[in-house]
C-alpha cells in the first residue's frame, strides 16, 4: 500500500493567467514613465566625444539643443560634407541661432525663461571654427548657460 | 426581474496592454543627457572694451591650442596627458615659486585667513582645433579643478568636494578659484 498514489487520470490544472494585464500593466507603466519621446530626426551624424568629469543634464525642458555634425549620406548632394548645424528638424547656418534662442524662450514659461541651457551635441571631429561661431551668437543671445554633450569614457 | 449581468470577457485584455507595452518599449530612449557644463562671459559692453584688467605675466596659465592639436602651455609643449598635473602644480605653487602665480590673504569661512592663489586660466585655440582635443582640455582643467578641491575638503572634513554641503562647497571654491577664460580664437588655420 503506497501513499503516493499515482492518478494517471487526473489532468494538470492551467495556470491563470488572470494575473497576466496587471504584470503586464505594471511593465507599461514603468516604460510610459520612463519614457522621453525623441523630439527631433536627426539629420546630421553625431558621435560627441567621451569626457570623465561630466555632470547630468537635469530639467530636460529647459534644455535647447543645437545639433553640429556632418550631414547624413541623403543629405551629402545638398549640403556637403562640411558639418553643418541643426536646429530642430532643418539645417541652419549660424545667423539663424538668435532667432532659435529667442523662439525656444518665447515657448517656455516667463519666470524660466532666464534658466534655458544650450546643449551643444557635436561631432568630435568638427573643427572649434562654427564652434567658436556659435559661442559667439549665444553670448549675443545673451544665453551663457551651455552645456557641452559628451558621453562617460569607457574605462 | 433584473437579469444577470454578463460578465465582460477580460482575456483580450492583456493582449492590448501587451500592445501598448511594446509600443512604449520600441519608443523609449533612456539615454540620460550628460556633458560638461560650462558659462560663457557676457558679451563687453562697448563703453568699456578697454578696461580689461592687466594680469601679470606669471599669474595666467595660458594653453595654447593649434589646428593640429597640440598644446602649447606657457611656452613649453605638452601633450593633454601632462596638463592636469601641470595645471595642480601651477594653482598650488607649493615652492613659492618666483615663476608661479602669486598668493594673497584672503579670509574663508571654515578655513580661516589662508593664502589664495591668484592664478588664472587662459585657454585659446585655433579654429581648426579639433572639437574632441578641446573637450579633452576642458575635461583635464575640470578633473584638475576638481581634485585640488577634493584635496583641501579631504583635509578640512575628510570628505569628497561633492560631498560637502552648500556652505562648504561654497568656502572651499572660494579658497581655490579656477577661473578659465577663453580668448577670441585666431583665425589662422582656416575652417
Amino acid at each position: 500500500m503506497s501513499k503516493f498514489r499515482k492518478d494517471g487520470k487526473k489532468d494538470l490544472p492551467a495556470i491563470s493567467t488572470a494575473s497576466l494585464p496587471d504584470i503586464v500593466f505594471m511593465l507599461l507603466f514603468f516604460f510610459m514613465v520612463a519614457t522621453t519621446m525623441r523630439e527631433v530626426d536627426l539629420n546630421v551624424d553625431i558621435m560627441v566625444p567621451a569626457a570623465k568629469e561630466i555632470t547630468k543634464l537635469e530639467k530636460k525642458d529647459l534644455v535647447s539643443n543645437i545639433y553640429v555634425g556632418v550631414p547624413m549620406r541623403k543629405f551629402t548632394k545638398t549640403y556637403g560634407t562640411e558639418p553643418r548645424i541643426q536646429l530642430n528638424d532643418q539645417f541652419a547656418t549660424v545667423e539663424d541661432i538668435q532667432a532659435f534662442i529667442a523662439s525656444e524662450r518665447e515657448s517656455r514659461k516667463e519666470e524660466l525663461r532666464n534658466k534655458l541651457t544650450t546643449s551643444l551635441k557635436v561631432d568630435q571631429y568638427t573643427k572649434m571654427g562654427i564652434i567658436t561661431d556659435i559661442k559667439q551668437e549665444l553670448r549675443k543671445a545673451s544665453s551663457l548657460k551651455l552645456n557641452y554633450s559628451t558621453r562617460e569614457t569607457a574605462e | 426581474m433584473a437579469r444577470k449581468t454578463p460578465e465582460i470577457n477580460s482575456s483580450s485584455m492583456a493582449d492590448i496592454a501587451f500592445l501598448l507595452l511594446i509600443f512604449f518599449l520600441v519608443t523609449t530612449t533612456m539615454d540620460v543627457d550628460t556633458g560638461i557644463y560650462k558659462k560663457l562671459p557676457p558679451i563687453p559692453e562697448k563703453d568699456q572694451q578697454n578696461d580689461d584688467v592687466k594680469v601679470k605675466q606669471r599669474n595666467v596659465f595660458s594653453i595654447l591650442v593649434n589646428r593640429n592639436n597640440e598644446l602649447l602651455v606657457n611656452g613649453e609643449v605638452l601633450s593633454i596627458s601632462q596638463l592636469r598635473d601641470k595645471t595642480k602644480e601651477f594653482f598650488l605653487n607649493p615652492t613659492n615659486s618666483e615663476n608661479l602665480p602669486e598668493k594673497a590673504m584672503k579670509n574663508v569661512p571654515f578655513f580661516g585667513d589662508v593664502m589664495v592663489s591668484k592664478g588664472l586660466i587662459s585657454l585659446q585655440n585655433d579654429r581648426g582645433t579639433k572639437y574632441e582635443t578641446y573637450i579633452r582640455v576642458q575635461d583635464e582643467l575640470a578633473a584638475a579643478s576638481r581634485e585640488l578641491k577634493d584635496d583641501k575638503s579631504m583635509q578640512k572634513w575628510g570628505k569628497k568636494y561633492a560631498e560637502l554641503d552648500v556652505d562648504q562647497q561654497a568656502a572651499v571654491r572660494k579658497y581655490i578659484p579656477v577661473q578659465i577664460s577663453e580668448a577670441e580664437p585666431r583665425n589662422t588655420g582656416g575652417k
